[in-house]
């Protein structure tokens, strides 16, 4: 057998070999793909139905003293419907809890799958492919940056079926929405996600076990969801909850998605949330790509 | 391209600071040759394979792969050298041929030429028509093959096999064996292999050597080291309560070493026919009662067995058991896989 491995290999040579390995895996099982939509839906059937903000001063009669003309009642009544329709703008910038859910939940579908994408690896190590990946000379960037585009691009289909089906289910885009701001609020859930990724797969590297994953994904997934402005507003948290939304990225990553499917666009404020979002993704991808260097063989 | 496929010289691997795997090991692989690295489980055979195929550090020495250094050019290494695992590491989600070119794609063969090659390979392991079948519905023999087919996808000048007939039945193995066989007949290919079956790297192996608490205890060609045992053994039991014999058989003429082992006391003789009958006199005329006599010509076994002072027999059994618990943890595992995320 002659050998004929040629020396103009391209450096990236692997890298999409191993990411459609991992996407294979993945939508070639349906059950898998049907429940990553299934559990984002449910969140938004249950609470973003359920808690119907908007109607909250609307959705009862005070009872008012006999004595008050009908004239003023109706007045009243009217009032305070009013109130409650600036209440929601001036916290949620939206009328309905829904749309505002609805539109958090594609930050929440990255979060999760992005938190998932460590276990992976964690896999692939036990079961042996991983060293067997390591005796190839694909590079170890590629076999981190694998998993990232891989957790990545399922995040990003999820999240668009997820939020076809929200706009089925009454989400109301702003008035200010064209489908080119689709290409805006991709390209955010993708730094974010990337971001993320790399985090999550970072801290499983160089692990066997699965249950020390299972623990970082349950510490970490409270914080990232409610210390963000996922499915609340900032402005109604205290100052020392408000300063760890202010640093959690997911925090920009709904900003700009809001603003890009909901609200009319703040420019600054949404180069501001790309400007963070990018830094996130470009740090962590690049201490992921620094590190597998070191830390995928022992 | 050296004479030496490999040379390792001091290689020591220490894992967790004090647990000292692989301890000073020095040996060379020659070119076209098939060297078995024999051992107890546990004795520091896939750290030295991982070692060398770059997937662990090396604590300490230094060792060439095709000329290359494994610690300072890992990548022309990987380029020349061809891995199977002692795991089934195929992906059970995938198909065979997906498998493969996945392999190809790792070494980054174009696809045209890839293409040819895993058919090529699929044939030689008779998986051509399993090819577009998961491998989940495959045999432990058939994994075991498609493994060795993505081994060779990049037509690699060193083979490193890590135990690669573990856990497989008689009639695979015998398949296995001449596939190994065909690589060094047809291609020259040189093979590093590390296996417990002593008779698979008696009938395999140029030379072996044979490892034991991450130390080399004895190496060379398999009859050398037989014949290196320099006589025949026996195997001989009394009714024990009688006391000790050791001193009354060393005494019998051409008997050059006793040992007490297991109950049992092993004799090594000079031209065993002629001097069993004596010994057993010997041993009469003293009232003991014999209950148990064999005779061997030295086998590798008795290699392995005068170095580690362990019968193989003992490590294949608690392996097969070991590796049963394997089996079964894994496809907890797998189980939880699929049902997870």
């Amino acid at each position: 057998m002659t050998r004929n491995n040629s020396n103009s290999k391209n450096p990236l040579h692997g890298l999409w070999a191993l990411t459609n390995r991992d996407l294979k895996k993945w939508y070639k099982n349906p059950v898998i793909l049907l429940l990553g939509i299934v559990q984002p839906i449910i969140w938004m059937g249950l609470l973003g139905k359920a808690m119907n903000l908007g109607n909250m001063f609307t959705s009862f009669s005070p009872a008012l003293p006999p004595s008050i003309p009908q004239s003023i009642q109706e007045q009243i009544k009217l009032a305070m419907s009013d109130l409650s329709r600036q209440a929601m703008l001036s916290i949620f910038g939206t009328k309905d809890y829904f749309s505002y859910m609805a539109v958090g939940m594609m930050s929440f579908i990255v979060m999760f799958t992005a938190m998932f994408s460590g276990m992976s690896i964690v896999w692939d190590r036990r079961l042996g492919f991983l060293n067997k990946a390591l005796s190839t000379p694909v590079a170890r960037a590629s076999i981190l940056m694998a998993k990232v585009f891989s957790a990545v691009i399922r995040a990003l289909v999820q999240a668009t079926i997820v939020l076809g089906i929200a706009y089925v289910f009454g989400l109301s885009v702003g008035a200010d929405f064209t489908p080119l701001n689709m290409i805006g609020v991709y390209a955010a859930l993708f730094l974010i996600s990337m971001g993320l990724s790399s985090i999550f797969i970072l801290i499983a590297i160089r692990s066997t076990k699965q249950e020390t994953q299972m623990a970082v994904v349950n510490l970490l997934n409270l914080p990232l969801m409610f210390a963000s402005n996922t499915l609340f507003s900032t402005s109604l948290m205290p100052d020392w909850l408000q300063a760890i939304a202010k640093i959690n990225p997911v925090t920009y990553a709904t900003d700009a998605t809001r603003q890009l499917i909901l609200y009319s666009i703040n420019m600054q404020q949404l180069l501001l949330d790309f400007a963070y979002l990018s830094v996130f993704a470009a740090v962590f991808s690049t201490i992921g790509i620094v590190l597998s260097w070191r830390y995928l063989s022992k | 391209m050296a004479a030496e496929a490999i040379a390792v010289e001091g290689l020591t691997r220490v894992f967790n600071k004090n647990l000292v795997a692989v301890d000073h090991v020095d040996f060379t692989v020659k070119e076209g040759e098939i060297f078995g690295f024999l051992g107890p489980n546990g004795a520091g055979k896939t750290t030295t394979i991982n070692m060398l195929i770059t997937v662990l550090r090396p604590t300490e020495g230094r060792a060439t792969v095709c000329g290359y250094d494994i610690s300072k050019q890992p990548s022309e290494v990987r380029d020349c050298i061809g891995v199977v695992p002692q795991e089934y590491t195929a992906d059970e989600d995938l198909t065979g041929l997906e498998n493969i070119l996945l392999c190809a794609d790792l070494y980054g063969i174009p696809r045209e030429i890839s293409q040819k090659r895993a058919q090529e390979l699929l044939e030689l392991v008779e998986l051509a028509k399993f090819k577009d079948k998961q491998v989940a519905t495959y045999s432990g023999g058939m994994r075991r093959r498609l493994e060795l087919a993505c081994g060779l996808i990049n037509r690699p000048h060193i083979f490193f096999l890590d135990e690669p007939t573990l856990g497989l039945d008689v009639q695979t193995r015998a398949a296995t064996w001449n596939y190994i066989k065909l690589l060094k007949k047809e291609y020259g290919m040189t093979i590093f292999m590390t296996t417990h079956y002593l008779e698979e790297a008696d009938m395999l192996c140029d030379r072996v050597a044979i490892i034991d608490y991450g130390k080399i205890v004895a190496m060379g060609a398999p009859n050398d080291l037989k014949e290196g045992l320099g006589g025949d053994i026996m195997t001989l039991s009394i009714q024990d309560s009688k006391g000790d014999i050791s001193e009354l058989v060393k005494k019998v003429p051409k008997v050059k070493e006793v040992k007490k082992q297991d109950g049992a006391y092993r004799i090594k003789v000079v031209d065993g026919e002629e001097t069993a009958p004596i010994i057993i006199d010997a041993v009469r005329a003293e009232g003991h009662k014999v209950t148990r006599l064999s005779l061997t010509k030295p086998t590798l076994d008795e290699v392995y067995l005068e170095y580690t002072g362990k019968s193989m027999r003992e490590e294949e059994e608690s392996r097969e058991g070991f590796r049963a618990q394997r089996i079964a943890m894994r496809r907890a595992r797998g189980e939880r896989l699929r049902g997870g995320h």
